[in-house]
């Protein structure tokens, strides 16, 4: 059941004094009104105004788009500014921990000691992304490190650096890394969303001599898909907004030469270092503008979406048992030779 | 017509491949515990030994002089760290429970116009970023004079709180029998009344869930502590790790690092280890807390 439904139906009919319920509101209207909406408001406006004060229409806006350390697509070389680094980060993490974590869901299933091994995984979301940061950069360190030792064992020495160092090692050993930290969360998920799946599907596709892959396809993936949109979307979030793992791994100017800068950290960086508020605010608020955008979406499919996808998916799975009970038919009946 | 036989064997399975999936998959687990073995490592032996990667075990001396050296430091003592998150974490978890679930027992029960639209709203703030409120909210407690202080960082945290626990709240309460209500009603009770002596109990479990993924929130939150938190004395243990590693880019202490990264980790781990039910239950219930 969506769950921005269906409140209307349980309201309590009758008070005696309905205007105290007002005070139910009160607290949590008072401290989102003056922490949260009010101040973004204001990063808003800071958005549209010079630092002395003028106003300044889309200018600041103008100046941080073009500017080298946002988007920097002039030669195609390493530093390619935060909100290119960002949406790598979403085009490589996004699939890679959506389709680890599905994996691993689906291996599981059959695994004993899943529990535990789940946990296992899980670690790397429970820990605070500024220690994830720092045991990364343990991990890349060039002699004590275990990814380039690996590589120099396995004789590619170009690999085998301190990847810290070196803009690229360090924006892509960071994304590759943080899948480490974050495959636990799709893992939980899909895990969860595995289990409302009624066994007799499996079953039926069984008896039919599906494919695993038939199956995977038909059954598994289309019933899933309201986990995959939460993880999708969760996990973009995540993305979009990532500031610990890179501040903790690398420097507050994002590596050598911003490699691995972001968003958010050039934000942080604007404000409190260079105390350009009025820049800052503008990352911030095409940070905001991304966020809302991502989540204005799943809020559209999970609104308007499950209903149409739910009848959607239950047709094909009708459609799969009469598929499934016309084949079985002819088996019964057909004698074995 | 070919009569396609179905193999005879399928059922039981065939042992070597669940060993095989048995083997891979214990084998990944172990795989993703690599990293924090390395921290581990690194942290309880001394650096010279740790030099050439944390695996040589061939001078094996462990010791606790990291954690001792960690916690002793003379300007951020790691065990103040702890203390000061502590300080911060568990009013930030109380405080917003209760303060978002009254507010959400209003959204689930009671009628006023426009109500599902106001809550909408309220749900779209979890996405903003941390990043869109900070330099107001910097100013303004500079004003107020709550910048550098406890209370300031709580009331952030709390305000930042309410909407996913609004949301998650909400969503329960929407499950609870309405019946148990209206006979209280019935009885005479008030809202409030209803609320503390039938609602609340009735929604421990939940009210657990919330807490934990909100202690964790806190605890683990870094970006909100490095904008409101500034002296020394104050700084949460979050903050004091990255500190420590700026120390020198090419200098980094890497035990004493190691050791200060398992003392902050090691409060969510257990947190997460012996409230796991309803972490996971907190998690999943499609509230998602990234």
């Amino acid at each position: 059941m969506s769950p921005l439904r269906g409140g209307g139906r349980r309201s309590l009919a009758f008070s005696y004094r309905p205007y105290l319920r007002v005070l139910f509101f009160v607290p949590a209207t008072v401290l989102l009104v003056f922490l949260v909406l009010y101040p973004a408001l204001q990063t808003l406006l800071l958005s549209f105004y010079t630092p002395s004060g003028q106003f300044a229409g889309l200018n600041n806006y103008g100046s941080v788009l073009g500017n080298r350390e946002t988007i920097d697509t002039s030669d195609w070389q390493m530093p390619y500014g935060t909100l290119i680094n960002n949406c790598l980060w979403i085009a490589i993490h996004l699939p890679l921990t959506l389709f680890t974590g599905l994996y691993l869901a689906l291996t599981l299933q059959k695994v004993r000691g899943a529990s535990i091994i789940k946990s296992m995984i899980f670690l790397g979301r429970v820990t605070p992304m500024i220690v994830g940061g720092i045991i990364l950069t343990f991990l890349f360190d060039e002699k004590s490190g275990i990814v380039p030792r690996l590589f120099g064992l396995l004789g590619i020495n170009s690999l085998a650096i301190q990847w810290t160092q070196y803009p690229e090692t360090l924006l892509f050993g960071l994304i590759f890394g943080s899948v480490w930290l974050w495959v636990g969360f799709s893992l939980i998920a899909y895990s969860a969303g595995l289990t409302t799946i009624p066994r007799d599907y499996f079953e039926a596709a069984q008896m039919d001599g599906a494919s695993p892959w038939q199956t995977f396809r038909r059954i598994t993936w289309p019933l899933l898909r309201q986990t995959t949109l939460t993880v999708v979307t969760m996990t973009i979030l995540w993305e979009l907004k990532i500031f610990d793992i890179i501040f903790a791994a690398t420097n507050p100017n994002g590596g050598v030469g911003g490699a691995a800068d972001v968003l958010a950290l050039q934000m942080f960086r604007y404000a409190f270092r260079a105390g350009n508020y009025n820049a800052a605010a503008v990352v911030a608020t095409l940070l905001t503008g991304l966020t809302l955008l991502v989540s204005a979406w799943m809020f559209r499919r999970i609104i308007i979406g499950p209903q149409r996808k739910g009848r959607r998916v239950r047709k094909l799975v009708l459609q799969f048992w009469t598929r499934v009970w016309t084949r079985i038919k002819p088996h019964r009946t057909v004698p074995q030779a | 017509m070919k009569i396609r036989r179905r193999k005879a064997h399928s059922f039981p399975k065939i042992p070597v491949r669940t060993i095989v999936i048995h083997a891979i998959a214990w084998g990944i687990g172990l795989l993703w515990l690599i990293p924090f073995l390395g921290v581990f490592m690194t942290a309880i032996r001394p650096v010279p030994e740790i030099l050439n990667g944390w695996w040589v075990t061939n001078p094996f001396h462990p010791t606790l002089q990291n954690f001792q050296t960690a916690f002793s430091d003379p300007i951020t003592p790691m065990w103040r760290g702890l203390l000061n998150s502590f300080m911060v974490a568990i009013p930030s978890t109380f405080i917003p429970i209760l303060v978002a679930s009254l507010g959400a027992y209003g959204f689930a029960r009671f009628r006023f116009p426009m109500r599902d639209y106001l809550f909408l709203v309220i749900v779209l703030f979890m996405a903003v970023p941390q990043q869109m409120v900070a330099i107001p909210i910097f100013l303004t407690m500079i004003n107020a004079g709550l910048w550098d202080n406890f209370f300031g960082i709580i009331l952030v945290h709390t305000a930042w709180a309410l909407p996913w626990i609004l949301l998650f709240m909400r969503n329960f309460f929407q499950t609870l029998p309405l019946e148990v209500e209206e006979a209280a009603r019935v009885d005479g009770a008030s809202d409030f009344r209803i609320f503390y002596k039938i609602v609340l109990p009735m929604s421990l479990p939940a009210l657990a869930a919330v807490a934990v993924l909100q202690f964790m929130w806190v605890w683990n939150d870094f970006f909100f502590a490095k904008v409101l938190l500034f002296s020394t004395q104050n700084l949460v243990a979050t903050q004091l790790v990255p500190l420590l590693s700026e120390a020198g880019p090419f200098h980094k202490d890497q035990g004493i690092l190691s050791a200060a990264s398992i003392t902050v980790m090691i409060v969510p781990i257990l947190v997460f280890a012996l409230l796991q039910r309803y972490y996971i239950r907190g998690m999943i219930g499609w509230t998602i807390k990234g």
